[in-house]
């Protein structure tokens, strides 16, 4: 690593931040920094403030409250000095459809003070640099979901920023774009060192991470690199399916002694061993449990551990 | 604030009017809605009212084909506003202009880019039914067309703006189709395109003097039969309806602009 000015200036640092609309608080005290070429997270179900955090970050509305700092300058009064550097990538597609793909990149350009020869020779390459080259002149309306994803990336690259801020960049991709997607974003990050933020409601797609943010009622509930906070779960979670959940989980706690939640009418136990635990649970009870199952956590289990719900409760 | 070069100001100005023109040659149903609508209307309603239209305030022998004529351009005029400006509302929450607003530009740029695709626009599609004027006897001059032409690219300056107002501050289509018909529709109706003030209830005259585009059609209507002064009819003299017309378009450029710079999203 080199150690220049920059590389000392996390790329963005958020000091206690809130965000309220009207009496509502969307964010309520968040802190973090990311520090230049990370690929960084936010996790969390809809509502828990990703969507507001990242219009704070994209310069789209100043925050209410707390400091929010991107390349060193404070984005309340100096959004001009960091919108040339930003690349912003909306969940909504914000490529024209009625426009071929270069005229989408070449309008892009010129909103960033690129034209003529410099700004074709620079789009060429970053449709070759993402597979799009043979369909620069198809208009995007004609593109498959993946491909279009892919064209507003390019777009976005158009005018080399240092830090990209995507908001559920996956959203409408089947899995296969979904993991082409992502390993088009490594590679942006391994030759160009360009530092990317990115929201999410996939677990897939946070684990993918460097670090991950959870964000849960506008608070940040943890933060680390997934494998640490999976750590943070005791060994295996196993999840048990009873007809009276609530019964069950008074017997397993006077029989075992462990910590049993019950999340959606299931049972949720972590156990450093659990294959031994499984077959202590079915042999102790008989006829009561209906089905057993149990895994590696996920980042799912560390968000149901914080918050004792589900990323995707039916109630939320 | 930044320093900008002429190149950075006018760059993206000249690409979102670029992106208008394009947008436009290929969404071939937007031809239709704003030039042979009008074009209906005029035919029928000028028909229709041929019989019974003798007002006051009007030269003998004008028929209302001949004095809706110049109201028909302004109505393709405002319906070219109304169509530049209707998208502006998705493009801003879910389409392209989202990526305007994170880009180093300000907002005027943006205003000014939006408004002078409108205007261009309105400008070709009014231009278009000025080829018409012999059906309707109105005798054209070099002058007059040109005086027309300017007339009417600075109503739809006016015009555009005043959509953007709207536009900018809409959070649905629908919520803007109901400003529209509510704000922008009667404006039309009410500026002496349709019917002349002459002769109307009082109150009603109040009204139509105090409705901006009044003087828009005037300015026009006098623009148009440039140098025949003597059968325009009773309407506000060239100056006047050219000095307020100016002051609307500008005061409306402006508003639209404050409009969309208090817009966050």
């Amino acid at each position: 690593m080199n150690t220049g000015k920059t590389e000392q200036i996390p790329t963005v640092e958020v000091k206690d931040l809130h965000h309220s609309y009207g009496a509502r608080e969307a964010l309520a005290g968040v802190t973090f920094s990311v520090s230049r070429g990370e690929i960084f997270g936010f996790l969390g179900p809809n509502g828990g403030g990703k969507t507001t955090l990242f219009k704070i970050l994209s310069t789209l509305m100043p925050p209410t409250g707390g400091s929010v700092r991107v390349f060193g300058h404070d984005l309340r009064h100096a959004s001009h000095a960091v919108r040339p550097r930003l690349g912003v990538v909306f969940q909504h597609p914000s490529l024209d459809p009625q426009l071929t793909v270069l005229e989408n990149l070449v309008h892009h350009g010129h909103l960033y003070g690129w034209w003529g020869q410099a700004l074709h020779t620079r789009a060429r390459a970053t449709l070759d640099q993402l597979g799009l080259g043979d369909r620069a002149a198809d208009p995007v309306k004609t593109l498959s979901g993946g491909l279009q994803r892919r064209a507003e990336l390019a777009k976005v690259l158009i005018h080399r920023p240092e830090l990209l801020v995507m908001d559920e960049p996956s959203t409408g991709l089947d899995p296969g774009a979904r993991q082409d997607f992502n390993v088009v974003l490594r590679r942006l990050r391994e030759q160009e060192n360009v530092t990317i933020l990115l929201t999410t409601h996939l677990i897939e797609e946070a684990e993918q991470c460097d670090r991950v943010g959870v964000l849960h009622q506008g608070r940040l509930v943890a933060l680390g690199d997934p494998d640490a906070l999976k750590g943070s779960v005791g060994g295996d979670v196993v999840v048990i399916s009873a007809d009276n959940p609530g019964d069950l989980r008074v017997k397993m706690r006077e029989r075992f002694g462990c910590e049993v939640s019950v999340i959606d009418g299931a049972l949720h136990v972590e156990h450093s061993c659990g294959h031994e635990f499984v077959r202590e649970v079915v042999d102790a009870f008989p006829g009561v449990v209906k089905s057993v199952t149990f895994g590696r956590p996920t980042l799912e289990d560390v968000f149901i551990r914080l918050t004792g719900r589900r990323l995707w409760s039916p109630d939320a | 604030m930044h320093k900008r070069t002429p190149l950075q100001i006018a760059l993206p100005v000249v690409t979102l009017w670029w992106r208008e023109m394009v947008r436009f040659c290929r969404q071939r149903s937007r031809l239709v809605g704003a030039f042979l609508q009008p074009l209906l209307f005029w035919i029928l309603l000028g028909a229709g009212f041929s019989a019974s239209f003798r007002p006051p305030g009007t030269v003998e022998g004008t028929g209302y084909m001949e004095y809706f004529y110049p109201g028909i351009i302004i109505l393709v005029l405002l319906f070219t506003a109304i169509f530049a400006t209707i998208s502006t509302v998705e493009d801003r929450r879910e389409g392209f202009l989202q990526a305007v607003l994170v880009a180093p530009v300000t907002r005027s740029s943006i205003v000014l880019g939006q408004t002078l695709g409108g205007a261009t626009l309105a400008l070709l599609q009014g231009g278009l039914f000025l080829l018409l004027a012999p059906a309707t006897g109105i005798p054209l001059t070099i002058t007059s067309v040109a005086a027309a032409l300017g007339v009417m690219f600075v109503i739809s300056f006016g015009l555009t703006s005043l959509g953007l107002i709207i536009a900018w501050r809409m959070e649905s289509i629908q919520g803007f189709h109901a400003i529209m018909n509510l704000i922008l529709i009667p404006i039309w109706l009410l500026s002496g395109a349709f019917f002349p003030a002459a002769g109307l209830p009082e109150w009603l005259q109040w009204v139509m003097k105090l409705d901006p585009l009044t003087y828009g059609v005037a300015a026009f209507r006098r623009c148009l039969y440039f140098g025949n002064a003597s059968v325009v009819g009773e309407v506000p003299s060239l100056f006047l309806s050219l000095v307020l017309t100016v002051l609307f378009t500008a005061v409306a450029f402006i508003a639209a602009t404050a409009s969309a710079r208090r817009s966050a999203a």
